[in-house]
Protein backbone atom coordinates (compact mmCIF):
# COMPACT_ATOMS: atom_id res chain seq x y z
CA UNK A 1 0.00 0.00 0.00
CA UNK A 2 2.94 2.60 1.03
CA UNK A 3 4.62 2.11 -1.92
CA UNK A 4 2.01 3.62 -4.28
CA UNK A 5 2.93 7.08 -2.74
CA UNK A 6 3.70 9.36 -5.19
CA UNK A 7 7.15 10.41 -4.10
CA UNK A 8 8.39 13.09 -2.96
CA UNK A 9 5.58 12.14 -0.32
CA UNK A 10 2.75 14.90 -0.29
CA UNK A 11 1.67 16.75 2.72
CA UNK A 12 -2.07 16.92 3.27
CA UNK A 13 -2.97 20.52 2.51
CA UNK A 14 -6.26 21.63 4.32
CA UNK A 15 -7.45 23.79 1.33
CA UNK A 16 -8.79 20.47 0.10
CA UNK A 17 -11.40 20.13 3.44
CA UNK A 18 -13.26 22.88 0.96
CA UNK A 19 -14.01 19.72 -0.91
CA UNK A 20 -15.67 17.89 2.28
CA UNK A 21 -18.56 20.86 2.70
CA UNK A 22 -20.88 20.05 0.20
CA UNK A 23 -21.14 16.48 1.35
CA UNK A 24 -21.58 17.20 5.28
CA UNK A 25 -24.25 19.57 3.81
CA UNK A 26 -26.12 17.59 1.57
CA UNK A 27 -25.63 14.24 3.24
CA UNK A 28 -27.08 15.53 6.55
CA UNK A 29 -30.48 15.22 5.09
CA UNK A 30 -32.68 16.05 9.04
CA UNK A 31 -31.11 19.02 8.61
CA UNK A 32 -33.06 20.86 5.63
CA UNK A 33 -36.10 18.32 5.16
CA UNK A 34 -38.49 21.14 6.59
CA UNK A 35 -40.68 23.52 4.67
CA UNK A 36 -39.88 27.02 6.68
CA UNK A 37 -38.17 29.16 5.99
CA UNK A 38 -39.93 29.59 2.05
CA UNK A 39 -38.37 31.27 -0.70
CA UNK A 40 -40.30 33.07 -3.48
CA UNK A 41 -42.99 30.42 -2.62
CA UNK A 42 -40.23 27.29 -2.54
CA UNK A 43 -40.24 24.97 0.41
CA UNK A 44 -36.58 25.33 2.43
CA UNK A 45 -35.89 21.16 0.91
CA UNK A 46 -35.76 22.48 -2.06
CA UNK A 47 -34.16 25.83 -2.49
CA UNK A 48 -31.62 24.47 0.26
CA UNK A 49 -30.65 21.40 -2.32
CA UNK A 50 -30.85 23.86 -5.20
CA UNK A 51 -28.37 26.54 -3.67
CA UNK A 52 -25.92 24.00 -2.95
CA UNK A 53 -25.33 23.08 -6.75
CA UNK A 54 -23.98 26.86 -6.83
CA UNK A 55 -22.28 26.55 -3.73
CA UNK A 56 -20.68 22.72 -4.40
CA UNK A 57 -18.96 24.73 -7.84
CA UNK A 58 -17.53 27.36 -5.49
CA UNK A 59 -16.11 24.85 -2.86
CA UNK A 60 -14.13 23.69 -6.02
CA UNK A 61 -12.80 26.41 -7.18
CA UNK A 62 -10.07 27.37 -4.68
CA UNK A 63 -8.46 24.33 -4.96
CA UNK A 64 -8.20 24.43 -8.49
CA UNK A 65 -6.86 27.62 -8.01
CA UNK A 66 -4.88 26.43 -5.30
CA UNK A 67 -3.35 23.26 -8.20
CA UNK A 68 -3.09 25.62 -11.05
CA UNK A 69 -0.90 27.70 -8.60
CA UNK A 70 1.57 24.75 -7.75
CA UNK A 71 1.76 23.58 -11.54
CA UNK A 72 3.87 27.30 -12.49
CA UNK B 1 -52.75 5.51 -28.33
CA UNK B 2 -54.75 7.41 -30.46
CA UNK B 3 -53.60 11.25 -30.07
CA UNK B 4 -53.86 13.21 -33.56
CA UNK B 5 -50.39 14.50 -34.45
CA UNK B 6 -50.36 18.45 -34.43
CA UNK B 7 -48.60 19.73 -37.67
CA UNK B 8 -46.76 22.68 -36.69
CA UNK B 9 -45.53 20.51 -33.61
CA UNK B 10 -44.60 17.95 -35.67
CA UNK B 11 -42.86 19.92 -38.45
CA UNK B 12 -40.41 21.82 -36.07
CA UNK B 13 -40.13 18.35 -34.93
CA UNK B 14 -39.08 16.46 -37.74
CA UNK B 15 -36.67 19.55 -38.72
CA UNK B 16 -34.56 19.47 -35.46
CA UNK B 17 -34.55 15.56 -36.46
CA UNK B 18 -33.01 16.09 -39.82
CA UNK B 19 -30.61 18.82 -38.99
CA UNK B 20 -29.32 16.15 -36.47
CA UNK B 21 -29.37 13.63 -38.38
CA UNK B 22 -26.57 15.52 -41.20
CA UNK B 23 -24.90 16.16 -38.05
CA UNK B 24 -23.94 12.99 -36.71
CA UNK B 25 -22.80 11.43 -40.48
CA UNK B 26 -20.75 15.27 -41.34
CA UNK B 27 -18.98 14.59 -37.27
CA UNK B 28 -16.85 11.66 -38.54
CA UNK B 29 -15.05 15.14 -40.64
CA UNK B 30 -14.56 17.00 -37.79
CA UNK B 31 -10.96 17.12 -36.20
CA UNK B 32 -10.57 14.30 -38.83
CA UNK B 33 -8.53 11.32 -37.26
CA UNK B 34 -7.78 8.05 -38.92
CA UNK B 35 -10.76 6.13 -37.51
CA UNK B 36 -9.30 2.90 -37.76
CA UNK B 37 -7.97 3.17 -34.17
CA UNK B 38 -9.79 2.17 -31.72
CA UNK B 39 -9.12 5.54 -29.60
CA UNK B 40 -9.65 7.90 -32.70
CA UNK B 41 -13.37 6.30 -33.08
CA UNK B 42 -13.89 5.58 -29.52
CA UNK B 43 -12.76 7.89 -27.82
CA UNK B 44 -12.54 11.17 -30.30
CA UNK B 45 -8.99 10.89 -30.35
CA UNK B 46 -8.54 12.25 -26.86
CA UNK B 47 -8.80 15.39 -27.76
CA UNK B 48 -11.95 16.79 -26.63
CA UNK B 49 -11.51 20.38 -25.04
CA UNK B 50 -13.03 21.92 -22.09
CA UNK B 51 -16.29 23.00 -23.71
CA UNK B 52 -16.30 20.13 -25.97
CA UNK B 53 -16.25 17.68 -22.99
CA UNK B 54 -18.91 19.89 -21.11
CA UNK B 55 -21.70 19.36 -23.83
CA UNK B 56 -20.59 15.65 -24.55
CA UNK B 57 -20.74 14.60 -20.71
CA UNK B 58 -23.49 16.91 -20.05
CA UNK B 59 -25.33 15.06 -22.85
CA UNK B 60 -24.15 11.74 -21.56
CA UNK B 61 -24.96 11.87 -17.84
CA UNK B 62 -28.11 13.18 -18.00
CA UNK B 63 -29.71 11.41 -20.07
CA UNK B 64 -33.23 12.10 -21.74
CA UNK B 65 -34.49 9.14 -19.30
CA UNK B 66 -33.70 11.03 -16.65
CA UNK B 67 -35.17 14.29 -18.03
CA UNK B 68 -38.75 11.89 -17.96
CA UNK B 69 -38.39 9.55 -15.18
CA UNK B 70 -37.35 12.27 -12.44
CA UNK B 71 -39.93 14.50 -12.56
CA UNK B 72 -42.28 11.57 -13.03
CA UNK B 73 -41.40 10.19 -9.47
CA UNK B 74 -41.66 13.77 -8.50
CA UNK B 75 -44.87 13.92 -9.67
CA UNK B 76 -46.26 10.56 -7.97
CA UNK B 77 -43.80 10.50 -5.60
CA UNK B 78 -43.49 14.20 -4.65
CA UNK B 79 -39.67 14.54 -2.37
CA UNK B 80 -37.62 11.13 -2.77
CA UNK B 81 -37.55 11.96 -6.27
CA UNK B 82 -35.23 15.31 -5.79
CA UNK B 83 -32.46 12.81 -4.41
CA UNK B 84 -31.19 13.35 -8.01
CA UNK B 85 -30.43 16.95 -7.09
CA UNK B 86 -27.89 16.05 -4.37
CA UNK B 87 -26.61 13.24 -6.27
CA UNK B 88 -25.39 15.17 -9.19
CA UNK B 89 -24.31 17.93 -6.72
CA UNK B 90 -21.75 15.95 -5.27
CA UNK B 91 -20.43 13.62 -7.67
CA UNK B 92 -18.68 16.77 -8.53
CA UNK B 93 -15.95 16.76 -6.02
CA UNK B 94 -15.12 13.45 -6.37
CA UNK B 95 -14.70 13.56 -10.22
CA UNK B 96 -12.46 16.42 -9.65
CA UNK B 97 -10.21 14.21 -7.34
CA UNK B 98 -10.27 11.05 -8.74
CA UNK B 99 -11.07 11.18 -12.43
CA UNK B 100 -7.48 13.41 -13.18
CA UNK B 101 -5.66 10.37 -11.89
CA UNK B 102 -7.76 7.62 -13.99
CA UNK B 103 -7.19 10.01 -17.30
CA UNK B 104 -3.32 10.61 -16.43
CA UNK B 105 -2.74 6.86 -16.34
CA UNK B 106 -5.27 6.25 -19.12
CA UNK B 107 -3.15 8.30 -21.71
CA UNK B 108 -0.26 7.08 -20.64
CA UNK B 109 -0.82 3.22 -20.99
CA UNK B 110 -3.09 4.17 -23.81
CA UNK B 111 -6.21 2.40 -22.11
CA UNK B 112 -9.42 2.87 -23.43
CA UNK B 113 -11.69 1.45 -21.06
CA UNK B 114 -12.04 0.58 -16.61
CA UNK B 115 -10.97 -2.85 -17.71
CA UNK B 116 -7.88 -1.69 -19.42
CA UNK B 117 -7.04 0.02 -16.30
CA UNK B 118 -8.24 -3.08 -13.65
CA UNK B 119 -5.98 -5.19 -16.18
CA UNK B 120 -3.14 -3.15 -15.81
CA UNK B 121 -2.94 -2.28 -12.55
CA UNK B 122 -3.39 -5.58 -10.98
CA UNK B 123 -2.22 -7.96 -14.22
CA UNK B 124 -5.49 -9.98 -13.85
CA UNK B 125 -7.30 -11.37 -16.94
CA UNK B 126 -10.01 -12.52 -14.60
CA UNK B 127 -10.83 -9.38 -12.72
CA UNK B 128 -10.45 -7.09 -15.71
CA UNK B 129 -13.08 -9.49 -17.11
CA UNK B 130 -15.76 -9.42 -13.91
CA UNK B 131 -15.24 -5.52 -14.74
CA UNK B 132 -15.86 -5.88 -18.43
CA UNK B 133 -18.94 -8.32 -17.97
CA UNK B 134 -20.37 -6.04 -15.33
CA UNK B 135 -19.77 -2.72 -16.89
CA UNK B 136 -21.53 -3.85 -20.84
CA UNK B 137 -24.56 -5.74 -18.75
CA UNK B 138 -25.27 -2.82 -16.83
CA UNK B 139 -25.32 -0.53 -19.74
CA UNK B 140 -27.43 -2.51 -22.25
CA UNK B 141 -30.88 -1.81 -19.72
CA UNK B 142 -29.37 1.63 -19.55
CA UNK B 143 -29.56 2.42 -23.69
CA UNK B 144 -33.25 0.24 -23.49
CA UNK B 145 -34.38 3.04 -20.70
CA UNK B 146 -33.15 5.69 -23.59
CA UNK B 147 -35.24 4.12 -26.13
CA UNK B 148 -38.04 4.42 -23.49
CA UNK B 149 -37.61 7.89 -23.14
CA UNK B 150 -38.00 8.53 -27.05
CA UNK B 151 -40.58 6.10 -27.05
CA UNK B 152 -42.73 8.60 -24.57
CA UNK B 153 -41.68 11.71 -26.31
CA UNK B 154 -42.83 9.68 -30.10
CA UNK B 155 -46.52 8.66 -28.51
CA UNK B 156 -46.94 12.84 -27.54
CA UNK B 157 -46.21 13.54 -30.70
CA UNK B 158 -49.00 11.00 -32.17
CA UNK B 159 -46.39 9.37 -34.38
CA UNK B 160 -45.98 5.75 -32.59
CA UNK B 161 -47.79 4.13 -34.94
CA UNK B 162 -46.56 0.46 -35.63
CA UNK B 163 -46.36 -2.05 -38.51
CA UNK B 164 -46.10 -5.82 -37.76
CA UNK B 165 -42.35 -7.00 -38.98
CA UNK B 166 -42.42 -10.83 -39.70
CA UNK B 167 -41.32 -12.69 -36.40
CA UNK B 168 -41.56 -9.83 -34.42
CA UNK B 169 -45.11 -8.86 -34.27
CA UNK B 170 -45.82 -5.26 -34.09
CA UNK B 171 -42.95 -2.70 -34.11
CA UNK B 172 -42.83 1.01 -33.33
CA UNK B 173 -42.16 2.02 -36.36
CA UNK B 174 -40.54 6.25 -36.16
CA UNK B 175 -38.64 4.42 -33.00
CA UNK B 176 -37.28 1.86 -35.64
CA UNK B 177 -36.23 4.52 -37.63
CA UNK B 178 -34.60 6.51 -35.32
CA UNK B 179 -32.69 3.90 -34.11
CA UNK B 180 -31.40 2.85 -37.31
CA UNK B 181 -29.89 5.89 -38.48
CA UNK B 182 -28.26 6.49 -34.79
CA UNK B 183 -26.74 3.18 -35.42
CA UNK B 184 -25.51 4.29 -38.84
CA UNK B 185 -24.15 7.26 -37.63
CA UNK B 186 -22.39 6.08 -34.45
CA UNK B 187 -20.66 3.44 -37.20
CA UNK B 188 -19.10 5.97 -38.98
CA UNK B 189 -18.21 8.99 -37.05
CA UNK B 190 -18.14 6.91 -33.81
CA UNK B 191 -17.29 9.35 -30.27
CA UNK B 192 -17.54 12.63 -32.66
CA UNK B 193 -20.89 12.05 -33.53
CA UNK B 194 -22.80 11.96 -30.07
CA UNK B 195 -20.01 15.15 -29.45
CA UNK B 196 -20.90 17.03 -31.94
CA UNK B 197 -25.05 16.14 -31.44
CA UNK B 198 -24.69 17.01 -27.92
CA UNK B 199 -24.09 20.77 -28.56
CA UNK B 200 -27.43 21.42 -30.41
CA UNK B 201 -29.26 19.45 -28.08
CA UNK B 202 -28.35 20.87 -24.88
CA UNK B 203 -29.16 24.41 -26.45
CA UNK B 204 -32.21 23.06 -27.43
CA UNK B 205 -32.31 21.74 -23.43
CA UNK B 206 -31.48 25.16 -21.97
CA UNK B 207 -33.88 26.92 -24.28
CA UNK B 208 -36.92 24.36 -23.03
CA UNK B 209 -36.01 24.68 -19.40
CA UNK B 210 -35.72 28.38 -19.29
CA UNK B 211 -38.82 28.63 -21.02
CA UNK B 212 -40.66 26.28 -18.65
CA UNK B 213 -39.85 27.35 -14.86
CA UNK B 214 -40.87 31.07 -16.74
CA UNK B 215 -43.61 30.84 -18.60
CA UNK B 216 -45.34 27.64 -16.92
CA UNK B 217 -45.33 29.19 -13.01
CA UNK B 218 -46.67 32.69 -14.64
CA UNK B 219 -49.87 30.73 -16.13
CA UNK B 220 -50.18 28.77 -13.01
CA UNK B 221 -50.07 31.40 -10.51
CA UNK B 222 -46.13 31.64 -9.25
CA UNK B 223 -44.08 29.22 -7.78
CA UNK B 224 -46.51 29.31 -4.62
CA UNK B 225 -48.96 27.94 -5.87
CA UNK B 226 -47.31 25.19 -7.40
CA UNK B 227 -46.11 23.83 -4.13
CA UNK B 228 -49.84 24.67 -3.07
CA UNK B 229 -50.75 21.96 -5.35
CA UNK B 230 -48.51 19.50 -4.12
CA UNK B 231 -49.71 17.36 -1.29
CA UNK B 232 -48.85 17.73 2.18
CA UNK B 233 -47.91 14.27 2.81
CA UNK B 234 -45.36 13.98 0.21
CA UNK B 235 -43.72 17.57 0.34
CA UNK B 236 -41.03 16.48 2.56
CA UNK B 237 -39.07 12.71 3.17
CA UNK B 238 -41.56 10.68 5.98
CA UNK B 239 -39.38 11.27 9.36
CA UNK B 240 -38.30 7.76 10.56
CA UNK B 241 -40.63 6.39 12.92
CA UNK B 242 -39.32 4.31 16.37
CA UNK B 243 -35.84 2.69 15.55
CA UNK B 244 -36.23 3.17 11.59
CA UNK B 245 -34.20 5.78 10.31
CA UNK B 246 -36.44 6.68 7.83
CA UNK B 247 -36.63 8.07 4.09
CA UNK B 248 -34.04 10.33 5.21
CA UNK B 249 -31.61 7.46 5.43
CA UNK B 250 -32.66 6.77 2.63
CA UNK B 251 -32.15 9.65 0.55
CA UNK B 252 -28.84 9.81 1.45
CA UNK B 253 -27.84 6.56 1.30
CA UNK B 254 -29.38 6.74 -2.33
CA UNK B 255 -27.67 9.79 -3.59
CA UNK B 256 -24.03 8.67 -1.95
CA UNK B 257 -24.59 5.17 -4.13
CA UNK B 258 -26.07 6.60 -7.19
CA UNK B 259 -22.44 9.12 -7.61
CA UNK B 260 -20.09 6.03 -6.85
CA UNK B 261 -22.39 3.96 -9.60
CA UNK B 262 -21.99 6.27 -11.87
CA UNK B 263 -18.63 7.44 -12.57
CA UNK B 264 -17.53 3.90 -12.52
CA UNK B 265 -20.32 3.30 -15.45
CA UNK B 266 -18.48 2.64 -19.01
CA UNK B 267 -20.26 5.66 -20.74
CA UNK B 268 -18.86 8.15 -18.21
CA UNK B 269 -15.22 6.70 -18.23
CA UNK B 270 -15.28 6.84 -21.97
CA UNK B 271 -16.55 10.53 -21.69
CA UNK B 272 -13.72 11.27 -19.29
CA UNK B 273 -11.14 9.92 -21.17
CA UNK B 274 -11.93 11.87 -25.00
CA UNK B 275 -10.99 15.10 -23.14
CA UNK B 276 -7.80 16.72 -24.22
CA UNK B 277 -6.28 16.92 -20.92
CA UNK B 278 -6.35 16.21 -16.93
CA UNK B 279 -7.10 19.84 -16.54
CA UNK B 280 -9.91 19.39 -18.70
CA UNK B 281 -11.71 16.94 -16.32
CA UNK B 282 -10.89 19.40 -13.15
CA UNK B 283 -12.13 22.43 -14.97
CA UNK B 284 -15.60 20.23 -15.73
CA UNK B 285 -15.80 19.76 -12.64
CA UNK B 286 -16.92 23.29 -11.81
CA UNK B 287 -18.86 23.59 -14.98
CA UNK B 288 -21.08 20.86 -15.73
CA UNK B 289 -23.04 21.47 -12.37
CA UNK B 290 -24.90 23.81 -14.81
CA UNK B 291 -26.64 21.02 -16.04
CA UNK B 292 -27.77 20.06 -12.37
CA UNK B 293 -29.50 23.75 -12.62
CA UNK B 294 -31.36 22.39 -15.43
CA UNK B 295 -32.07 18.91 -13.39
CA UNK B 296 -33.38 20.40 -10.89
CA UNK B 297 -35.40 22.68 -12.41
CA UNK B 298 -36.86 19.67 -14.52
CA UNK B 299 -37.28 17.72 -11.53
CA UNK B 300 -39.80 20.71 -10.77
CA UNK B 301 -41.62 20.22 -14.03
CA UNK B 302 -43.21 17.45 -12.12
CA UNK B 303 -44.93 19.48 -9.46
CA UNK B 304 -46.01 22.04 -12.28
CA UNK B 305 -47.56 19.32 -13.81
CA UNK B 306 -49.55 18.41 -10.75
CA UNK B 307 -50.55 22.01 -10.53
CA UNK B 308 -51.53 22.11 -14.33
CA UNK B 309 -53.66 18.62 -13.24
CA UNK B 310 -52.73 17.06 -16.27
CA UNK B 311 -53.21 13.71 -15.18
CA UNK B 312 -57.64 14.63 -14.72
CA UNK B 313 -57.33 15.44 -18.45
CA UNK B 314 -59.56 13.36 -20.37
CA UNK B 315 -56.39 14.55 -23.66
CA UNK B 316 -53.88 12.55 -22.00
CA UNK B 317 -55.88 10.12 -20.67
CA UNK B 318 -54.72 7.06 -23.14
CA UNK B 319 -51.30 8.37 -22.44
CA UNK B 320 -51.55 7.93 -18.95
CA UNK B 321 -53.14 4.90 -19.37
CA UNK B 322 -49.96 3.03 -21.82
CA UNK B 323 -46.72 5.26 -20.10
CA UNK B 324 -48.27 5.89 -16.77
CA UNK B 325 -46.21 8.94 -14.62
CA UNK B 326 -44.04 9.03 -17.26
CA UNK B 327 -46.09 11.03 -19.62
CA UNK B 328 -46.33 13.58 -16.69
CA UNK B 329 -44.13 16.02 -18.49
CA UNK B 330 -44.92 15.57 -22.01
CA UNK B 331 -48.56 16.16 -21.08
CA UNK B 332 -47.50 19.13 -19.39
CA UNK B 333 -45.58 20.69 -22.32
CA UNK B 334 -48.44 19.95 -24.70
CA UNK B 335 -51.24 21.63 -22.54
CA UNK B 336 -48.81 24.65 -21.48
CA UNK B 337 -46.61 25.49 -24.18
CA UNK B 338 -47.62 26.90 -28.12
CA UNK B 339 -47.69 23.84 -30.35
CA UNK B 340 -44.46 24.59 -32.02
CA UNK B 341 -42.69 25.13 -29.13
CA UNK B 342 -43.68 21.68 -28.06
CA UNK B 343 -42.20 20.76 -31.28
CA UNK B 344 -38.57 22.25 -30.18
CA UNK B 345 -39.15 20.67 -26.52
CA UNK B 346 -39.65 16.72 -27.79
CA UNK B 347 -36.99 17.39 -30.08
CA UNK B 348 -34.65 18.11 -27.09
CA UNK B 349 -35.87 14.93 -24.98
CA UNK B 350 -35.58 12.77 -28.11
CA UNK B 351 -32.43 13.93 -29.54
CA UNK B 352 -31.16 13.90 -25.60
CA UNK B 353 -32.12 9.78 -25.77
CA UNK B 354 -29.92 9.88 -28.78
CA UNK B 355 -26.43 11.39 -27.34
CA UNK B 356 -26.45 8.56 -24.26
CA UNK B 357 -27.60 6.14 -26.41
CA UNK B 358 -24.38 6.53 -28.77
CA UNK B 359 -22.39 6.85 -26.33
CA UNK B 360 -22.78 3.92 -24.00
CA UNK B 361 -23.36 1.54 -27.24
CA UNK B 362 -19.25 2.53 -28.11
CA UNK B 363 -18.30 2.36 -24.18
CA UNK B 364 -20.03 -1.39 -24.63
CA UNK B 365 -18.00 -1.75 -27.76
CA UNK B 366 -14.91 -0.51 -26.59
CA UNK B 367 -15.10 -3.06 -23.55
CA UNK B 368 -16.18 -5.60 -25.49
CA UNK B 369 -13.29 -5.23 -28.08
CA UNK B 370 -10.52 -4.49 -25.91
CA UNK B 371 -11.40 -6.62 -22.81
CA UNK B 372 -12.58 -9.82 -24.59
CA UNK B 373 -12.08 -9.94 -27.78
CA UNK B 374 -8.86 -8.52 -27.58
CA UNK B 375 -7.73 -10.39 -24.25
CA UNK B 376 -9.40 -13.98 -25.21
CA UNK B 377 -10.53 -14.31 -28.86
CA UNK B 378 -7.87 -12.74 -31.26
CA UNK B 379 -4.81 -11.41 -28.93
CA UNK B 380 -2.88 -10.63 -31.94
CA UNK B 381 -5.39 -8.33 -34.08
CA UNK B 382 -4.21 -5.40 -35.33
CA UNK B 383 -5.52 -1.73 -34.40
CA UNK B 384 -8.25 -1.86 -37.74
CA UNK B 385 -9.65 -5.29 -37.03
CA UNK B 386 -10.03 -3.60 -33.63
CA UNK B 387 -11.90 -0.69 -34.51
CA UNK B 388 -13.81 -2.61 -36.88
CA UNK B 389 -15.15 -5.07 -34.28
CA UNK B 390 -15.81 -1.93 -31.83
CA UNK B 391 -18.17 -0.29 -34.71
CA UNK B 392 -20.15 -3.47 -35.17
CA UNK B 393 -20.40 -4.37 -31.74
CA UNK B 394 -21.97 -0.52 -31.48
CA UNK B 395 -24.74 -1.54 -34.01
CA UNK B 396 -25.61 -5.26 -32.25
CA UNK B 397 -25.81 -3.64 -28.60
CA UNK B 398 -27.96 -0.77 -30.18
CA UNK B 399 -29.87 -3.09 -31.83
CA UNK B 400 -30.26 -5.97 -28.62
CA UNK B 401 -31.68 -2.58 -27.12
CA UNK B 402 -34.37 -1.79 -28.96
CA UNK B 403 -35.66 -5.66 -29.62
CA UNK B 404 -35.43 -5.94 -25.38
CA UNK B 405 -37.86 -2.38 -25.18
CA UNK B 406 -39.78 -3.71 -28.49
CA UNK B 407 -40.30 -7.41 -27.46
CA UNK B 408 -40.64 -7.33 -23.76
CA UNK B 409 -42.08 -4.21 -21.52
CA UNK B 410 -40.33 -1.26 -20.72
CA UNK B 411 -40.69 -2.67 -16.51
CA UNK B 412 -37.63 -5.08 -17.40
CA UNK B 413 -35.52 -2.12 -18.41
CA UNK B 414 -36.54 0.01 -15.90
CA UNK B 415 -35.91 -3.38 -13.08
CA UNK B 416 -32.35 -4.27 -14.87
CA UNK B 417 -31.38 -0.31 -14.87
CA UNK B 418 -31.85 -0.32 -11.13
CA UNK B 419 -29.61 -3.68 -10.41
CA UNK B 420 -27.66 -2.16 -12.99
CA UNK B 421 -26.69 0.58 -10.63
CA UNK B 422 -26.55 -1.85 -7.84
CA UNK B 423 -23.91 -4.04 -9.67
CA UNK B 424 -21.58 -0.85 -11.24
CA UNK B 425 -21.26 0.17 -7.73
CA UNK B 426 -19.50 -3.18 -6.82
CA UNK B 427 -16.21 -2.67 -9.27
CA UNK B 428 -15.29 0.40 -6.69
CA UNK B 429 -12.68 -1.43 -5.36
CA UNK B 430 -11.27 -2.24 -8.47
CA UNK B 431 -11.35 0.85 -10.02
CA UNK B 432 -11.70 3.99 -8.13
CA UNK B 433 -9.84 2.79 -5.05
CA UNK B 434 -7.43 1.14 -7.16
CA UNK B 435 -6.57 4.56 -8.40
CA UNK B 436 -5.10 4.93 -4.78
CA UNK B 437 -3.80 1.36 -3.79
CA UNK B 438 -3.37 -1.67 -5.38
CA UNK B 439 -3.62 -2.87 -1.89
CA UNK B 440 -6.20 -5.95 -2.12
CA UNK B 441 -5.21 -8.98 -4.22
CA UNK B 442 -7.02 -9.41 -7.55
CA UNK B 443 -8.43 -12.80 -6.35
CA UNK B 444 -9.76 -10.76 -2.78
CA UNK B 445 -11.18 -7.96 -5.08
CA UNK B 446 -12.93 -10.85 -7.45
CA UNK B 447 -14.32 -12.29 -4.27
CA UNK B 448 -15.64 -8.92 -2.83
CA UNK B 449 -17.02 -8.36 -6.36
CA UNK B 450 -18.97 -11.38 -6.30
CA UNK B 451 -19.85 -10.97 -3.06
CA UNK B 452 -21.60 -7.68 -3.51
CA UNK B 453 -23.25 -8.87 -6.48
CA UNK B 454 -25.24 -11.46 -5.28
CA UNK B 455 -26.39 -9.52 -1.97
CA UNK B 456 -27.01 -6.49 -3.86
CA UNK B 457 -29.36 -8.98 -6.21
CA UNK B 458 -30.44 -10.80 -3.58
CA UNK B 459 -31.91 -7.76 -1.32
CA UNK B 460 -33.73 -5.88 -4.39
CA UNK B 461 -35.09 -9.54 -4.90
CA UNK B 462 -36.26 -9.34 -1.70
CA UNK B 463 -38.28 -6.40 -2.39
CA UNK B 464 -39.78 -7.95 -5.96
CA UNK B 465 -37.50 -5.68 -8.03
CA UNK B 466 -39.71 -2.51 -7.34
CA UNK B 467 -37.49 -0.66 -5.25
CA UNK B 468 -33.99 -0.83 -4.43
CA UNK B 469 -34.24 0.63 -1.00
CA UNK B 470 -33.70 -1.99 1.35
CA UNK B 471 -33.73 -2.07 5.35
CA UNK B 472 -31.12 -3.65 7.22
CA UNK B 473 -31.36 -4.10 11.39
CA UNK B 474 -28.08 -3.26 12.87
CA UNK B 475 -27.91 -3.37 16.93
CA UNK B 476 -31.49 -2.55 17.38
CA UNK B 477 -31.94 0.51 14.73
CA UNK B 478 -33.62 -0.09 11.06
CA UNK B 479 -31.18 1.24 8.41
CA UNK B 480 -33.55 1.72 5.25
CA UNK B 481 -30.01 2.01 3.07
CA UNK B 482 -29.76 1.93 -0.75
CA UNK B 483 -28.99 -1.45 -1.55
CA UNK B 484 -25.90 -0.88 -3.34
CA UNK B 485 -24.02 1.08 -0.92
CA UNK B 486 -24.87 -2.16 1.87
CA UNK B 487 -24.02 -4.34 -0.88
CA UNK B 488 -20.69 -2.09 -1.17
CA UNK B 489 -19.66 -1.84 2.09
CA UNK B 490 -19.36 -5.96 2.05
CA UNK B 491 -17.93 -6.56 -0.89
CA UNK B 492 -15.08 -4.15 0.96
CA UNK B 493 -15.07 -6.43 3.67
CA UNK B 494 -14.29 -9.17 1.97
CA UNK B 495 -12.04 -7.78 -0.66
CA UNK B 496 -9.86 -6.19 2.39
CA UNK B 497 -10.20 -9.44 4.27
CA UNK B 498 -8.84 -11.88 2.10
CA UNK B 499 -6.27 -9.64 1.27
CA UNK B 500 -5.37 -9.69 4.31
CA UNK B 501 -5.39 -13.27 5.62
CA UNK B 502 -3.77 -14.18 2.21
CA UNK B 503 -0.81 -11.59 3.10
CA UNK B 504 -0.48 -13.75 6.21
CA UNK B 505 -0.18 -16.80 3.96
CA UNK B 506 2.13 -15.56 1.52
CA UNK B 507 3.25 -12.02 0.42
CA UNK B 508 1.81 -12.36 -3.24
CA UNK B 509 3.93 -11.14 -6.02
CA UNK B 510 2.47 -8.15 -7.65
CA UNK B 511 1.96 -7.39 -11.06
CA UNK B 512 1.43 -3.47 -11.92
CA UNK B 513 2.74 -1.73 -14.99
CA UNK B 514 1.46 1.79 -13.95
CA UNK B 515 4.06 3.80 -11.59
CA UNK B 516 3.38 6.18 -8.85
CA UNK B 517 4.03 9.22 -11.09
CA UNK B 518 1.59 8.20 -14.25
CA UNK B 519 -1.10 9.23 -11.77
CA UNK B 520 -0.52 12.65 -12.03
CA UNK B 521 -0.05 15.09 -14.68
Amino acid sequence: MHEDKPPPRRKFQPIYLFLVLPYIALLWVPFYNRIEPKLIGIPFFYWFQMSWIVLGALCILPVYLYQESKRK
Amino acid sequence: MTMEPNTVTLTVFLGLFALVTGLGFVASRWRAGDLTQLDEWGLGGRRFGTWVTWFLLGGDLYTAYTFIAVPALMFGAGAPGFFAVPYTILMYPLLFVAFPRLWSVARKHNYVTAADFVRGRFGSRGLSLAVAITGIVATMPYIALQLVGMQVVLAALGINFSWNLPGFGPVDMPLLIAFTILAFYTYSSGLRAPALIAVVKDLLVYITVFAAIIFIPMQLGGYGAVFDAVPEKTMLLAKGVGNNLGAEFAYATLALGSILALFLYPHAVTGLLSSSSSQVVRRNAMILPAYSLALALIALLGYMAIAADVRTDPNYADGFAAFGNNFAVPALFLKMFPAWFAGLAFAAIAIGALVPAAIMSIACANLFTRNIYREFINPKCTAAQESNVAKIVSIVVKFGALIFVLELQSTYAIQLQLLGGIWMCQTLPSVLLALYTRYCHPMALLAGWATGLITGTWMVSQLAFKSSTFTISLFGIEFPAYAAVSALLLNLAVSYGVTFVMNLVAKPVRHDETRPEDYVS
